[in-house]
């Protein structure tokens, strides 16, 4: 079922697109908790305008595929005379993308805080920045942390979808070593594997981690 | 040091404020009681400002909490809070808790605002909790560290809404004890309270709400002895009797 030698063999190649992988995930995470807490607080804004914008955006992304979002950043962007290339595209493209996801997770998060902190850290004289800052978001980050891992474990395994765009992720170079071998059974179960061995460890040390930090109530 | 003068709120069409007005000066302590639904909490959560109201003016030692130009958070940190569910921060410590506004706000450094929320958990018997995280806490002990959080501030006034209410009865007296403390050293408070005893005991003037309005706005004796109001004679017969 599967080559090893041919693993072996290619392995420069597999490992700089596992990195690949990795290093999209890390960035589109970061990048959309980031955009994407903007967005829930946009989104909660007494500011009319902005709360809708916010929803437009995000109701946008969540509603179109994201391997169309690929493709039409990826040649909607040169359209409009920015030579940026497929590597770049793409990380714009799902950081852009999973802020609209984070966003609700987000949003959620800050919901579940009860009203009274929000009066109580008022009272004390804090203001909005502060208040979200030192009270609320810490809380609600605690609160949305599983949430939030999933959605990275699922980024982690859609970024797979890069490929289409000639890109050498893992996915891309697991291809590339397969049909220049004929090996296509080996190569897909070996990269099956791969990414199971990647994605259900970390579940399993982020629950473990989740039960520590969370929140004494 | 207070000044409310016709303070009406609506929430939409219902009113739930109508032309309260009434006065805390310098060194008072007002117990503001009536029935649930009276409006009591949303009053002194107008004083403040964690309520909007429509209509009418507060003065909080000379500064309008409704005027448009109010550096609210400012005015906040002047005026202390307590509140029924407690509100300590869960994710900080007792000291983080004591020290959060401490530093943000008022910019006191962190060693200065350690030594003051830790003179002030010894205050209310708790100095032995400082490390601890507020879910390792009972609920009478959430709510001391609650009230040295506000007095933290070194505020001029402070606010009570329904300190109590969340409480098993066995943990009521510590934070009442608390409170007597407080006034007798002549802080300003204004209190939402179902305690009548404490208010016969500590307050100077009882405030007696019903449906958005206060009914009965009088010295603690006068109220006790012979309330003018029918309403207020029907609450009092309901409430002492147990």
């Amino acid at each position: 079922m599967i080559d090893l030698q041919l693993v072996l063999d290619n392995r420069e190649l597999l490992t700089e697109g596992m990195l690949y992988s990795l290093q999209l995930t890390a960035f589109a995470t970061l990048g959309g908790i980031v955009l994407g807490c903007l967005l829930a607080l946009a989104r909660l804004s007494a500011f009319k305008p902005l709360s809708l914008l916010s929803a437009a955006y995000v109701n946008l992304f969540r509603s179109v595929p994201l391997v169309l979002v690929i493709f039409w950043f990826y040649f909607l962007i040169p359209y409009f005379g920015f030579q940026i290339g497929p590597d770049k595209s793409v990380f714009i493209t799902f950081t852009l993308f999973e802020a609209a996801y984070f966003s609700e997770i987000i949003r959620a998060g800050i919901q579940s805080i009860s009203r009274g902190q929000l009066a109580a850290a008022y009272a004390l004289g804090l203001t909005y920045p502060q208040t979200m800052r030192y009270v609320i978001l810490p809380q609600a980050l605690r609160n949305m942390l599983p949430v939030m891992l999933t959605q990275t474990v699922v980024l982690f395994q859609d970024t797979s979808l890069v490929t289409i765009i000639g890109i050498k992720d893992f996915m891309g170079s697991t291809s590339v070593v397969a049909s220049n071998n004929g090996a296509m059974t080996e190569m897909y179960t070996f990269a099956a594997i791969a990414y199971f061995c990647v994605c259900f460890p970390i579940s399993m040390l982020l629950k473990r981690l989740h039960k520590r930090i969370a929140v004494i109530r | 040091m207070i000044e409310i003068d016709k303070v009406s709120k609506w929430y939409g069409q219902f009113q739930v404020l109508t032309d309260c007005t009434t006065r805390i000066a310098k060194g008072e302590v007002v117990v503001v009681c009536g029935p649930s639904g009276s409006g009591k909490s949303t009053l002194i959560k107008c004083v403040n400002g964690l309520e909007p109201f429509q209509s009418g003016s507060i003065l909080v030692d000379g500064t309008s909490v409704g005027a448009p130009g109010t550096n609210l958070p400012k005015l906040r940190s002047r005026v202390g809070m307590v509140f029924q569910h407690f509100e300590l921060f869960p994710h900080l410590s007792i000291t983080e808790n004591l020290c959060l506004a401490q530093i943000k706000v008022l910019g006191r450094n962190a060693d200065e605002a350690r030594e003051k929320g830790l003179q002030l958990l010894d205050r209310v018997g708790l100095k032995a909790h400082a490390a601890k995280f507020p879910g390792q806490l009972s609920g009478g002990q959430q709510q001391r560290v609650a009230i040295a959080r506000a007095l933290a501030m070194d505020p001029i006034a402070m606010l009570f809404d329904e300190p109590t209410s969340a409480l098993d009865p066995e943990m009521i007296n510590e934070v009442l004890d608390v409170m007597t403390q407080l006034a007798a050293e002549g802080m300003t408070m204004m209190c939402v309270t179902h305690e009548m005893g404490f208010a016969r005991r500590v307050a100077h003037r009882v405030i007696f709400m019903d449906q958005g309005q206060i009914v009965e706005d009088a010295a603690k004796d006068d109220f006790f002895g012979a309330p003018r109001s029918e309403r207020a004679q029907q609450f009092l017969s309901k409430i002492l009797q147990h």
